[in-house]
């Protein structure tokens, strides 16, 4: 429970409200982290929230994308490069990719979501000749809040890459409207495919229902539960979800598995 | 080392002390039983007893026992996981983890469910992949005398969920007051217990102190103020989640949670980090926390269980179905103090029997 001191090596603002880290422990390097594990950083006598891993930076530190909704988090989006937080972890389950290898691909990501699948894009289009047919479907609010705007137009050279907004700006010529309608639009073979999806619940939920609705068994979709954590590890309580600690049985879950839990509301 | 006859408690009171452990026991205070550090037997609670039943709690005088009462607002729970302990303090870029206070501490007077609820704490704090080791050191240094229950309240259930109320396991020493002549059988759980019974002064058990000494578990069993059926009880609450009777209890449900802090299961913290202004240094601590409250499911400024039904939910589920998922346990080990301590008297067990 006691954090290891890691020094901000570059701050980037990603959207108005969202900024990227680079962080380096101050002694020694990271630890290995699995795409869709997380680590909790701490603002010195602020608090400390969950932040997924976004990928190393070249430098080899954690690039972990925050945005500023609570006091913890502003804190986090307010530190100046070379400040020093604390950061435990990596901590909770991946995003299987070794499962996946020789099948299609279908990654899912709403809003801030994106972040957290950003390390399995980048394996993606690093060994895409490992899989099948890949497609990458995101949602976002309207066309200034998507997040690494960059990187998904290179990405697009390696694989479909389609992005709907709510709220189109006049500059817009994508898609409009739910996520789910780009899972119509994607090809995959439903009986080899594996899908990776985070966002909000809603987005997740109805994600998950419409490639099962394609075809995809439950136990190929992974998706990924945020919840309010203190620790990270299992003993704190916070973040249950019936029988399931977020932090330790997830935050990357079959949705097989929590189907039937995030059906009910407020469980 | 065969059970033994105790005349009285001064002598163990003191081997304890003479050992290094601060002997703790119960006391009155306040009106109601609180542990507290005991200099002798003179300071335990001797000639009164107590009566509980849903939302009520009353010390009077009673027979002429020590261990007249039941289970008190105390439990373990203090000394396995302080209310608040120190995590570490940060300054200058460094953290500095405080050092776990694990004092020897002798429990003298825990009972049957107080013993289980450490078992369940047990598997909970160490049984995972993260084993808490603040909470090993305590454990570590505590001596658990037990006291078999005599009288148990009218909240009491440890009887229907098979832990109490005789002692059987997890402590060090256990023993049984016997009022006519007053006497204490005691038997040794483990060595360190046997060790220490050898040096008290004492004269073997006979047939008839062990039979007195069953009459009383067997007594206090029929007894029991309460009872739950366990049944099918962990599928039965999850087919339930969307009962109306969630409504109607949290209708009554003042979501205080004083059932989760007299829990000596209940194990949920959180964190409070607090700067110093002198140094700039910051620091974390640990606090017991309760799944009754808004802010425990926070996310992204909005609480996940935002009705008192779903938190009332949430509670009662995760300790007699997912608690079993998790720890292979129910996290109820039928002390009642949930009950007796509720300011609305809600009663779990029929509340239980309610969502059948």
């Amino acid at each position: 429970m006691i954090p290891t001191p890691y020094r901000v090596r570059s701050r980037r603002p990603d959207r108005a409200d969202t900024v990227t880290l680079t962080l380096e422990p101050v002694e020694g390097a990271c630890p290995p982290f699995l795409p869709g594990q997380f680590t909790m950083i701490y603002a010195p006598g602020v608090g400390e929230i969950p932040i997924s891993i976004s990928g190393h930076a070249r430098s080899g530190g954690y690039l972990q994308t925050i945005r500023a909704v609570g006091a913890v988090s502003r804190a986090l989006c307010g530190v100046r490069v070379g400040d020093v937080v604390g950061v435990r972890g990596p901590y909770g389950t991946h995003w299987d990719l070794a499962a996946t290898a020789g099948m299609d691909v279908v990654v899912a990501a709403g809003g801030l979501g994106l972040a957290p699948l950003r390390p399995v894009i980048r394996e993606l289009a690093a060994h895409g000749a490992r899989y099948g047919r890949i497609s990458l479907i995101a949602g976002t609010r309207t066309p200034a809040t998507l997040l690494y705007p960059r990187e998904l137009a290179r990405w697009a050279r390696d694989f479909d890459v389609l992005v709907t907004v709510d709220h189109p700006d006049r500059a817009w010529k994508g898609p409009v409207g739910l996520i789910t309608k780009l899972v119509d639009r994607i090809v995959f073979d439903p009986a080899r495919t594996c899908a990776f999806v985070c966002g909000p619940e809603i987005m997740m939920r109805a994600t998950a229902e419409r490639l099962m609705g394609r075809g995809v068994p439950a136990h190929r979709i992974a998706v990924s539960l945020e919840r309010n954590m203190k620790c990270g590890i299992g003993l704190c309580g916070h973040c249950q979800l019936g029988p399931l600690f977020a932090c330790a049985d997830g935050p990357v879950l079959g949705y097989d598995r929590v189907a039937a839990l995030m059906e009910v509301k407020q469980l | 080392m065969d059970p033994v006859v105790l005349d009285s408690l001064d002598p163990l009171i003191g081997r304890l002390r003479a050992r290094g452990y601060a002997v703790v026991g119960p006391t009155v205070r306040d009106g109601v039983i609180r542990f507290a550090e005991l200099g002798s037997a003179a300071d335990l609670p001797r000639g009164w007893s107590d009566e509980q039943e849903p939302g009520r709690y009353r010390l009077r005088q009673g027979d002429d026992l020590v261990f007249g009462f039941a289970a008190s607002p105390d439990s373990a729970k203090r000394y396995t996981q302080p209310p608040r302990s120190s995590l570490f303090r940060w300054r200058d870029g460094v953290a500095e983890e405080t050092p776990v206070e694990a004092p020897r501490v002798a429990l003298l007077g825990v009972r049957a469910c107080d013993l289980a609820a450490i078992a369940v704490q047990d598997r909970v704090f160490l049984g995972g992949r993260h084993p808490d080791e603040a909470y090993r050191a305590r454990r570590e240094a505590l001596f658990l005398v037990a006291v078999n229950c005599a009288v148990p309240s009218g909240t009491c259930f440890c009887a229907s969920m098979g832990t109490g109320p005789r002692a059987t396991t997890g402590f060090d020493l256990a023993l049984t007051e016997l009022a006519e002549p007053h006497l204490f059988l005691a038997e040794a759980g483990s060595e360190r217990g046997g060790e220490l019974l050898a040096e008290l002064p004492h004269r073997p058990a006979g047939p008839a102190d062990l039979e007195a000494a069953d009459e009383v578990s067997r007594t206090a069993a029929a007894r029991m103020g309460r009872h739950v059926d366990l049944d099918g009880v962990k599928e039965r609450l999850v087919e339930q989640r969307e009962s109306p009777v969630w409504n109607e209890i949290a209708s009554r449900c003042l979501t205080c949670t004083n059932c989760t802090m007299v829990c000596p299961t209940c194990f949920c913290t959180t964190v409070e980090d607090a700067t110093d202004l002198a140094g700039g240094g910051a620091e974390r601590v640990e606090r017991w926390d309760s799944c009754f409250t808004l802010g425990f499911t926070e996310l992204g400024g909005a609480p996940v269980r935002g009705s008192g039904a779903a938190r009332y939910r949430q509670w009662l589920t995760h300790k007699f179905s997912t608690w079993v998922d998790q720890f292979g346990t129910y996290g109820c080990i039928g002390c009642g103090r949930c009950i007796t301590w509720c300011p609305a008297g809600i009663d779990i067990t029929e509340e239980l029997e309610r969502l059948r």
